[in-house]
């Protein structure tokens, strides 16, 4: 599924280059649920930025599905990002201007999608996440609980290879963060694959494998 | 491409005052263009109008040195026996002294014969023209215009009465009505005239040849002005030994040559100081669309995560702004047709009707086009090549 080897990313800040990931390798099997660990620092964001196919690291290679991501040119990977992954992110990113239905319709228009077949999937995933009832609303008119299952609707919308979830549940209060991720270990469940990163140790105890990263390398693989 | 043109519309409309703000700039451009061509053309028109009403198959000759062979009446009625001459008919002018039973005054007298009734597309009121038998027996005969009958006699209605002119007396056949919409009487309203005939000018004035020097002359029917003047002007070479500073002759056309020419040049003009009006509003757009731009660089981080392309970035924000460009230039042209419609019944005296200019309104709408696209396309262009996790971590 993913295959990561050797992986190093190095950044200037100022005049000195930080090293935010130095020789990383890591696999993730299909339909694994796997937390990526690490303190404010340590490199997971970058990692996740790399495995998400936002940005492309220096050196070392990454096959996602079997696919060589190094390889390809910014609109080939914004393809693949429409395609085989689906993000969600800690402080939501959805678009306010666009009801909820409309922010999990807008990976389908780019994927073409005929304008039926939007619908039908849209309104599905919605009821995925349980809200159904709220498909009218603006994000700011909902709690944050409820934007959060929004953008994990627009996540699963496109039926993507990975779900990425980046601190997914960093805004949220303990109660709330618990219902996101009962919908985490629920799609985890119905056979999607889903890698989780945050840098609290009882979310990330909830996968079935921890990945611990420390100044850009990856330390431990906890079961 | 409809779900980028409803996606522009709503970021659009999401700011309403801003927009406004933005296409301001477009529609005044848009109104400066096409109210200004508009006027010009709807001006021309007009007065292009009132020159045919003059009579536009006309040609007026006039003869500056007659070498010993002078041009009379009887030469006249042999080139009216060519086929490619219409109607002859000379003119001599005075200004003379005119006294009725009512008043006098100073009249100016036209001596002709009956062609130039034809020529000149003149209506009677009452009466005749003038006859050939009049111009035979040199009769004191004269055909007077509406002004001078209520000034001269007090009435219009005063066929038979009698007016003297130069101490002659003349019996007055017919008057002639003031026809308001042509140019000639523009030009002559308020003055008296006078028609006699030619032969009886030229015993009664001083200054009055009975050679002629100057008549018109009218294409027949089915040719057209230039073949006529071609005619002329080689029946006159032949006449006056191919001299050609001899004698003159001109058509209507050259007037209207002129005209047309000034006025495109006008429209021009004001089009270009338009033009630079809506270019001035296009940088405004542009100014904007680089605002937008930087205030949606989370929205633009987050769609490109979700798998937007560069290229469906680029046209989103391109559609923003030529949707801006347009609804200004429709803004515009609406406000341009109001304009024109209260300018249309502030100078309702004129006699002038403005019409939006169709070629104009095309012109504009193609105009705020292009606008849109080349003032649009670097800050879509600098939306488009935002990268997906700078544009996301933007402003926290």
């Amino acid at each position: 599924m993913i295959d990561i080897k050797d992986l190093c990313k190095v950044y200037l800040v100022g005049e000195e280059r930080v090293r935010a990931l130095d020789h990383a390798t890591l696999h993730i099997y299909p339909h694994e649920f796997v937390s990526i660990i690490g303190p404010s620092g340590s490199g997971k964001s970058t990692l996740m930025n790399i495995i998400g196919c936002l940005d492309v690291a220096d050196a070392g290679t990454y096959y996602l599905d079997g696919l060589p991501i190094e390889e390809y040119s910014e609109n080939q990977l914004a393809r693949i990002r429409n395609q085989k992954i689906g993000f969600v992110f800690q402080s939501f990113n959805l678009i306010p201007k666009l009801s909820a239905e409309e922010n999990v319709e807008l990976p389908l228009i780019y994927q073409k999608v005929p304008r039926p077949e939007r619908q039908k999937r849209v309104k599905a995933a919605l009821e995925r996440v349980g809200l159904s009832n709220r498909a009218k609303h603006l994000p700011t008119e909902l709690s944050g609980g409820q934007q959060q299952r929004i953008s994990i609707a627009r996540a699963l919308v496109t039926n993507p290879s990975l779900i990425l979830a980046d601190e997914p549940t960093g805004n949220l209060d303990s109660k709330t963060s618990q219902e996101i991720m009962d919908i985490f270990h629920d799609l985890h469940a119905q056979g999607n694959t889903i890698v989780l990163i945050t840098h609290d140790n009882d979310v990330a105890r909830q996968a079935s494998r921890a990945i611990h990263i420390l100044d850009g390398q990856i330390t431990e693989v906890t079961l | 491409m409809i779900l980028s043109l409803k996606m522009a519309l709503r970021s659009i409309s999401s700011n309403k005052m801003r927009a406004m703000l933005t296409m301001l700039g477009i529609i005044i451009g848009v109104m400066a263009l096409v109210v200004l061509v508009s006027l010009v053309s709807g001006a021309t028109t007009s007065v292009t109008d009132a020159v045919n009403a003059l009579g536009n198959s006309m040609l007026t000759v006039t003869i500056a040195d007659d070498k010993g062979c002078p041009v009379t009446l009887d030469t006249l009625d042999e080139w009216m026996e060519e086929d490619e001459l219409g109607l002859l008919a000379p003119q001599i002018s005075d200004t003379l002294t005119a006294s009725g039973r009512e008043g006098s005054g100073s009249v100016t007298v036209y001596g002709t014969t009956p062609a130039y009734y034809d020529i000149q597309g003149l209506q009677l009121a009452m009466g005749r023209w003038l006859k050939r038998t009049d111009i035979d027996n040199h009769s004191y005969v004269c055909v007077i215009n509406e002004t001078a009958a209520e000034e001269l006699i007090g009435y219009v209605d005063c066929v038979g009465e009698a007016v003297t002119i130069n101490a002659v007396k003349y019996t007055i056949a017919g008057v002639l009505s003031d026809d308001e919409d042509s140019l000639t009487a523009a030009f002559s309203s308020g003055s008296m005239v006078a028609y006699v005939p030619y032969t009886s000018l030229v015993r009664l004035s001083a200054t009055a040849l009975s050679e002629v020097t100057t008549f018109y002359v009218s294409a027949p029917e089915g040719s057209t002005v230039e073949l006529t003047e071609a005619a002329m002007t080689e029946i006159l070479m032949d006449r006056f030994d191919d001299d050609e500073d001899a004698f003159e002759v001109t058509s209507q056309d050259v007037l209207e040559d002129t005209m047309s020419s000034i006025t495109s040049i006008l429209t021009i003009l004001l089009g270009g100081i338009a033009a630079i009006s809506l270019v001035v509003g296009g940088i405004g757009i542009m100014n904007i669309m680089l605002v937008t731009v930087t205030e949606r660089t989370r929205e633009i981080g987050i769609r490109k995560a979700i798998g937007a392309s560069r290229g469906t970035i680029l046209l989103q924000f391109l559609m923003e702004a030529v949707v801006l460009c347009m609804m200004g230039c429709g803004l515009g042209i609406f406000l341009s047709w109001s304009i024109l419609q209260i300018v249309n019944t502030v100078v309702v005296s004129l006699n002038m009707v403005f019409r939006l200019n169709g070629g104009v309104v095309l012109i504009a709408v193609g105009f705020c086009f292009v606008i849109g696209v080349v003032f649009g396309l670097y800050p879509a262009n600098k939306a488009a090549k935002m990268k997906p996790i700078d544009a996301l971590h933007y402003g926290g």
